[in-house]
């Protein structure tokens, strides 16, 4: 019954694309004023995808296993939060949550852009009505998350338990508000280069879009680095996964875009260069939306694979490109006069923050798809994993943590050297401290000096400027001084993370110079839809100090999955992490014990650069 | 006395050495296996994993190091039972030659576009 | 001229990498190493199961004789599924198998011969996995037929029937 409504709703929808379309296209030429019935029917296409995405939730909630997708992700003892959950934690229920989170924006936008010109809005959402139609014909024609099965089945195949956490409940939608943000970003880049609007006004406007879009995809790629390393027990937060490298993307191009748009608001340069970081955004989220789901990489995180539907979203990226690269070179007005650009001014250091991105990005870019390039014209097969992408990007890190102290303190065209005495003296700083942090240590001396030297010179220079500027450009202030938290914390924990990995049998203890471990007993427990099997460990460290640690085997029923939970110990400076792992055919256990700092710095820092944005997008509210 | 003292003092050098040899052959261990691919559970390095298949190859890497193997000899013989696949780290061959010049390239070209910009203001 | 190149240029890009994608969807995203068939058998000394001698692979690999490598494990289930393959192909006289018990305990081996039969003509013992490795296999069941010291076929899983047959030809 729920799979009908929702089905039909679904239909409901795409046929509001089409009276959308209609509409605005008669409403284009034939009055002074913008139709106000386009805005209706928008919110009546969000009403019908909502209706429809409730009716799957309920499908899900009350296990209905004559919807295809229920049966094949759900199971009746799955805890009624990640029931919900599960509805977006499948192909079709997350394009469905695409879906809905498309018709939203949509909505919104023309909801506040009325102070905007008519045409303008409407050929804003003409683009994005054939971004919406699009997804409707993948969902109805390949991704259909209302199927019906029959006979109907008494029970379902149960959702993956490692998708069962809190943190990857919330991941999806929140990293899709991200990429539908941008979907808006690119109508209204391509709307404003048609009609020749890509103007300082144009730039306040979609500023707060980008800020929005932005936030949102830092906070879901957090969330996507949190349930990595609570749930999946390696330790580490970043692999360089090809899933991973596919939300960073969009993100690299996103973070140079809104500082496009800071200095497209201010002054009339590089427009034409915000236009094509606008198309890039969202063609990085759509070509990230298809190298994950048509199964042509390999990856611990990929949905199920479906040539099919790989094929189809490939169409559709290429067909939105050329629409795109054809609406830019048709349309765009480049300017005849060249500008002139003094090389110590603030717009140098936004063009040097540019070209460190793109560089950054393409690394990234090449990184992921070149084998899947490789393969095709020579057959050969390689990985491409973190050693690649270290080697390549963390040189680089210590010119762009240099720019982006200095950057901000120059002045818009030109810029003197008075008044500077401060940054050299805590260049100076800077600098010793990094040496006498690395000295005693047994790593490579010169690149974590320099590496730490110029996060730390960051890190001292936005901290001044708290004192100094006050509320003054504080957004990019906090913004900046939490990359350099961020790039502190992942270096020191880094540099500093010990572990230690053994087979221990029961009653026996590990002793080295670090640390002394005693596996203490286990307990097994019945659970809901598991058997767990607990460890007890103390551990003993250098200090004296104990801490009592239990990392657990989970033996899931349906599906049928072993997992390992580690037990981590957070505090405000170092992490424990605890993993224990079964041996075949032994009486002993594998064990790992790392102690990690700072892993709570990473995250915080990287809220602070959320914060960041957040306080730009306020403060246009009230100024 | 003292024979024996300097017997026990050379038991110890040598004991010492030996420690800090098998120190370095087990960080050289990690930093191999961390670059190596696992090839069951394929999302993995060796070092993380912990199927049967990368516990092997755990051991076959800290024998080979024992061995007096070098690091290159170790992905050498690898490479020749799995392929080149097994390597995290690309190695720099014809095979590999756009993907790492490709992205400094792409940086050369990123400067040498910002440069032009900036020598036109100069007259 | 230079603005009006570059458009040009990126259309071909776009399709040299649309069509990149196209074929790369038909590729399988899993892989399987390649088997350097026609390879030389590799060369070592291994301990026998269960007991204290070891033999070498001159001693086990004679010209002029199929022999199939398998290498099973007690606790390892498709092997039981492909295990009346083997036992079918014991009764040949032209082909011998050798097993490596992969990571076993030899009391667990021991009672699944017991159980299912014992094909073996002789049976190694890989406790640590690295002969396994040498061989290049990666998982078990792994199976190898080797004729005059090269690799003729390799199937990784268990034999399935059209393996069964697929060997009883080349054995022919």
């Amino acid at each position: 019954m729920t799979s009908t409504i929702g089905f039909y709703s679904l239909t409901f929808g795409l046929v509001c694309s089409f009276l959308i379309i209609f509409f605005s296209v008669k409403n284009f030429n034939n009055s002074q004023f913008f139709d106000n019935k386009i805005l209706s029917i928008t919110f009546l296409q969000f009403f019908f995808v909502t209706i429809s995405f409730f009716s799957l939730i309920l499908a899900f909630v009350y296990s209905d296993f004559s919807n295809e997708t229920v049966f094949n992700h759900s199971h009746t003892t799955k805890p009624l939060f990640y029931k919900i959950s599960g509805t977006w934690g499948n192909h079709e229920g997350s394009l469905l949550l695409w879906l809905l989170v498309l018709t939203f924006f949509i909505f919104v936008f023309l909801l506040k852009s009325q102070k905007q010109k008519k045409e303008y809005r409407i050929l804003t959402s003409l683009i994005q009505q054939v971004i919406i139609i699009g997804f409707f014909f993948f969902l109805i024609k390949t991704s259909n998350p209302f199927n019906y099965i029959f006979p109907v089945p008494a029970q379902g195949l149960g959702l993956n338990p490692i998708l069962q956490d809190p943190a990857l409940a919330i991941h999806p939608p929140i990293l899709y508000l991200g990429y539908v943000g941008s979907s808006i970003i690119f109508s209204s880049a391509l709307a404003a280069t048609t009609l020749n609007y890509v103007s300082k006004d144009w730039a306040k406007h979609i500023k707060q879009w980008v800020l929005v879009s932005w936030i949102f995809l830092t906070l879901g790629i957090l969330l996507g680095s949190i349930w990595a390393y609570y749930e999946l027990g390696w330790g580490g937060f970043w692999f360089w996964d090809p899933v991973e490298n596919v939300s960073l993307m969009p993100w690299l191009a996103l973070t140079t875009l809104l500082h496009c748009i800071l200095v497209l608001e201010k002054k009339l340069l590089l427009s034409s260069w915000a236009i094509i970081l606008s198309i890039a955004t969202f063609t990085l989220s759509m070509s990230g939306t298809f190298l994950v789901r048509s199964g042509i990489l390999n990856s611990v995180h990929t949905f199920a694979n479906d040539p099919e539907r790989g094929l189809y979203i490939l169409i559709f990226l290429f067909c939105l490109i050329f629409l795109s690269l054809f609406i830019f070179f048709f349309f765009f007005k480049f300017e005849k006069k060249k500008k002139n650009l003094f090389w110590l001014s603030k717009e140098t250091a936004i063009l040097i923050n540019n070209w460190f991105m793109m560089y950054f990005l393409s690394v990234v870019l090449i990184g992921t798809i070149y084998p899947i390039f490789l393969e095709v014209f020579s057959s050969e097969k390689i990985s491409i994993g973190p050693p690649f992408y270290n080697k390549l990007i963390i040189p680089f890190l210590v010119p762009f943590l240099l720019a982006m102290a200095i950057g901000p303190k120059l002045k818009w065209i030109k810029s003197n050297f008075e008044n500077k005495k401060h940054l050299i003296l805590f260049f100076i700083i800077s600098l010793l401290l990094s040496i006498l942090i690395i000295r005693n240590l047994d790593i490579s001396f010169l690149l974590n000096t320099v590496l730490v030297t110029s996060a730390f010179y960051l890190f001292f220079i936005t901290s001044r400027d708290f004192f100094v500027k006050g509320f003054k450009r504080l957004s990019q202030n906090i913004a900046h001084f939490g990359f350099s938290l961020l790039i502190l914390s992942i270096l020191f924990n880094n540099i500093f993370s010990t572990e230690v990995i053994s087979n221990l049998k029961l009653g026996e203890t590990l002793e080295n110079e670090n640390f002394k471990i005693k596996f203490e007993n286990i307990k097994e427990i019945n659970e809901y839809n598991y058997k767990s099997i607990k460890g007890k460990f103390t551990v003993q460290d250098l200090n004296g100090s104990n801490e009592i640690m239990y990392p657990e085997l989970r033996i899931y029923n349906q599906p049928n999955i072993v997992t390992s939970e580690a037990d981590i110990k957070t505090n405000l400076l170092t992490d424990k992490f605890m993993t224990m792992n079964y041996i075949q055919n032994q009486d002993y256990f594998n064990i790992r014990y790392q102690v990690k700092p700072f892993m709570l710095w990473i995250w915080l820092s990287v809220l602070l650069i959320c914060f960041g944005g957040l306080i730009s997008f306020i403060k246009k509210y009230e100024g | 006395m003292k024979i024996i003292k300097y017997l026990i003092l050379i038991l110890i050098i040598l004991n010492l050495s030996s420690i800090k040899a098998e120190d370095q052959i087990n960080d050289l261990n990690i930093k191999i296996t961390k670059n190596l691919r696992c090839l069951i559970c394929q999302g993995q390095s060796v070092y993380d994993s912990d199927t049967e298949f990368a516990n092997s190859v755990k051991i076959l890497v800290q024998n080979k190091l024992r061995d007096g193997q070098s690091e290159k000899e170790i992905y050498s013989y690898l490479k020749d039972k799995y392929g080149e696949w097994i390597l995290y780290d690309p190695e720099f061959n014809k095979n590999t030659y756009f993907l790492w010049l490709l992205p400094v390239l792409m940086f050369l070209v990123g400067g040498a576009i910002i440069f032009k910009l900036l020598i036109k203001t100069k007259y | 001229m230079k603005v009006k190149f570059l458009p040009f240029f990126l259309v071909i890009l776009l399709i040299f990498v649309f069509f990149g994608f196209y074929k790369g969807l038909q590729n399988s995203n899993i892989y399987t190493p390649e088997v350097n068939l026609k390879k030389n058998i590799p060369s070592f000394t291994a301990k026998l199961l269960g007991v204290k001698n070891e033999i070498s692979s001159k001693e086990i690999f004679k010209d002029d004789v199929y022999y199939l490598l398998n290498i099973w494990a007690s606790w390892c289930v498709p092997c039981r599924d492909e295990h009346k393959f083997l036992m079918d192909f014991s009764k040949s006289e032209k082909i011998e198998i050798i097993g490596i018990n992969y990571k076993d305990k030899i009391k667990n081996a021991r009672n699944f011969l017991n159980e299912l039969g014992n094909p073996y003509e002789i049976i190694i013992s890989d406790l640590d996995g690295t002969l396994s490795i040498e061989w290049g296999a990666y998982g078990v069941p792994e199976s190898y037929l080797i004729y005059n010291q090269k690799i003729l076929k390799k199937v990784v899983g268990p034999i399935s029937l059209n393996n069964f047959f697929e060997i009883k030809d080349l054995v022919k």
